[in-house]
C-alpha cells in the first residue's frame, strides 16, 4: 500500500516542524521573562513622569505652552512598534489593523519600529517617513530620547500637526492589547480631579514655560522607551503562546496520522495473509 | 541630625536610589542648589553636575546628567534621564571625553557643535568630578 509510505513521510514532517515549534517556544519563554523584567523596571520612571506632568498640567490649564495645542499642520505622525521577525501569531498584524482603521492613510507619516509593521503599511499605503527597525532588537533609552527629538523638530517646523504612538500593550503572558495613544498634543484624562495640596504651591524654576519645553521630551522619550519595552515583553509573549497552540496543533496531527499509519499497516498486513492463505488454498 | 525627607532617584532602566536622606545637593538649569527637608514645592530642570546625597554624616556622591527634580517637603524625587555611581564611570573615558570636547570648543567651527561640546564637556567634568 503506498499510502502507507505517504502518511510516514507526512508524520515525520510535521514531527521535525514540532520539534522547531517547541525549541521556539522555550527561546521566546526565556526571552520573556527577560524583557519583562526589564518592562516592569522601567515602570516607576514612567508613573512618576506621568503623574508629574499631570499635576504641572492640572495647575496651569490656561498655560498658552506650543506641545499643548495642536500644530498648524493636518499631517498627522505616528510611531508604530512591530517586531522584526514574524511567526508571533497576530501581533504585527493587529497595530497594522490599528493604525488602518484609526489614522487616514494619505495624511499620515509613519515613524516605524520593526520591520514588519512597516511592510504591513507599506502595503496599505501610507508614507514611511523614517525606519527605526534595528531599535526593537535591544532597545535603549538613548533611540527613544533620539527619535522624540526627531519628531518634536518636526512639530516645532509645522510639518506634523499631531503625534501618536501604537505599540502593544503587555497585560499578561497570554494578553497584548494593541494601544494607539496620543503623545502630542499633551492631552490628560480628564475626570481624575484629585487635588492635592503639595502641587498646588509649586514653583517652577526657571518658570512654568521653560520647564515644560524641557519635560515634555522627557515625557515623550519615557513614553516612547517604555512602548519598546513592553511591545518586546508582548512580541515574546504572543510568539510563546502562537507557538504553543503550534506545538499542540502538531501533536494532534502526529496522532491521527499515527492512527491512520498502523490502520494502513494492520490492512496491509491482513491483506497479505490473505493472499497468502488464499495462495496456500489454490495449492492443495 | 535635623529632619530628613524621602528621596528617590528614578531613571528610565532602574530605581536608582530610595532612601532617606538630611541633604541633597545637585546642580540645575538656574545653578547649584542644596536642599534639605521642608523644602517649599519646586519643579526644577537637572544640568549635568555632581549629586550628592547626605545620609547622616555619610556622602554619596553620583554624576547626574540630565532630568529634573520634584521637590515636596517631604519627598524629593529626581527623574534623571542618566545618572551613575562612581564605580559606573570609566575614568579613562570620562577624560577622552573631556579632552575631544575641549578641542572642539577650541577650533569653534560650526556653531551648531558648540553646544553640543560644552554639554558634552559638562557631561564628562561631572563624571570625573563624582570619581574623586
Amino acid at each position: 500500500m503506498a499510502s502507507m509510505r505517504d502518511i510516514k513521510r507526512r508524520r515525520d514532517s510535521i514531527q521535525s516542524t514540532e520539534q522547531i515549534t517547541k525549541a521556539m517556544k522555550l527561546v521566546s519563554t526565556v526571552k520573556l521573562q527577560k524583557s519583562k523584567g526589564k518592562a516592569e523596571a522601567s515602570k516607576p520612571y514612567f508613573n512618576l513622569m506621568y503623574d508629574t506632568i499631570s499635576s504641572i498640567l492640572r495647575k496651569s490649564e490656561n498655560l498658552n505652552h506650543k506641545y499643548l495645542k495642536p500644530g498648524v499642520s493636518e499631517k498627522k505622525a505616528v510611531i508604530a512598534i512591530t517586531s522584526n521577525r514574524g511567526l508571533a501569531g497576530g501581533y504585527n498584524n493587529n497595530i497594522v489593523k490599528l493604525i488602518n482603521g484609526e489614522l487616514p492613510s494619505g495624511d499620515t507619516l509613519v515613524y516605524a519600529i520593526g520591520r514588519k509593521g512597516r511592510d504591513g503599511l507599506l502595503r496599505k499605503g501610507f508614507e514611511i517617513k523614517a525606519d527605526y527597525s534595528e531599535v526593537i532588537n535591544e532597545p535603549l533609552y538613548r533611540d527613544a530620547a533620539d527619535i522624540t527629538l526627531e519628531l518634536l523638530d518636526g512639530f516645532t517646523r509645522g510639518e506634523i500637526g499631531e503625534i501618536y504612538l501604537a505599540y502593544t500593550a503587555f497585560k499578561n503572558t497570554v494578553t497584548q492589547i494593541p494601544k494607539l495613544i496620543k503623545l502630542l498634543p499633551v492631552e490628560m484624562e480628564a475626570g481624575e480631579e484629585q487635588e492635592s495640596k503639595a502641587h498646588a504651591l509649586m514653583t517652577y524654576e526657571p518658570d512654568e514655560e521653560e520647564v515644560l519645553d524641557s519635560i515634555v521630551p522627557k515625557y515623550m522619550s519615557s513614553l516612547i522607551y517604555g512602548a519598546l519595552l513592553e511591545a518586546v515583553a508582548s512580541e515574546n509573549g504572543a510568539r510563546m503562546t502562537a507557538m504553543d497552540n503550534a506545538t499542540s496543533n502538531a501533536e494532534e496531527m502526529i496522532e491521527a496520522l499515527s492512527l491512520q499509519y498502523n490502520r494502513a499497516r494492520q490492512g496491509a498486513i491482513t491483506q497479505e495473509l490473505t493472499e497468502i492463505v488464499a495462495g496456500a488454498n489454490a495449492i492443495s | 541630625m535635623a529632619d530628613v525627607f524621602k528621596l528617590k532617584v528614578v531613571t528610565p532602566e532602574r530605581v536608582f536610589y530610595e532612601g532617606e536622606a538630611g541633604m541633597v545637593e545637585l546642580s540645575t538649569t538656574e545653578g547649584d542648589i542644596g536642599v534639605y527637608a521642608n523644602h517649599i514645592p519646586m519643579t526644577a530642570i537637572v544640568a549635568p553636575g555632581v549629586l550628592k546625597i547626605h545620609e547622616g554624616s555619610d556622602v554619596r556622591k553620583a554624576a547626574l546628567h540630565s532630568g529634573f527634580i520634584e521637590v515636596l517637603p517631604q519627598e524629593i524625587t529626581i527623574m534623571a534621564e542618566v545618572v551613575e555611581w562612581p564605580d559606573e564611570i570609566d575614568v579613562k573615558r570620562a577624560e577622552e571625553a573631556r579632552i575631544r570636547a575641549e578641542r572642539r570648543l577650541k577650533d569653534n567651527q560650526a556653531e551648531i557643535d558648540v553646544l553640543r561640546a560644552k554639554l558634552a564637556l559638562k557631561r564628562a567634568m561631572a563624571r570625573l568630578s563624582a570619581k574623586q
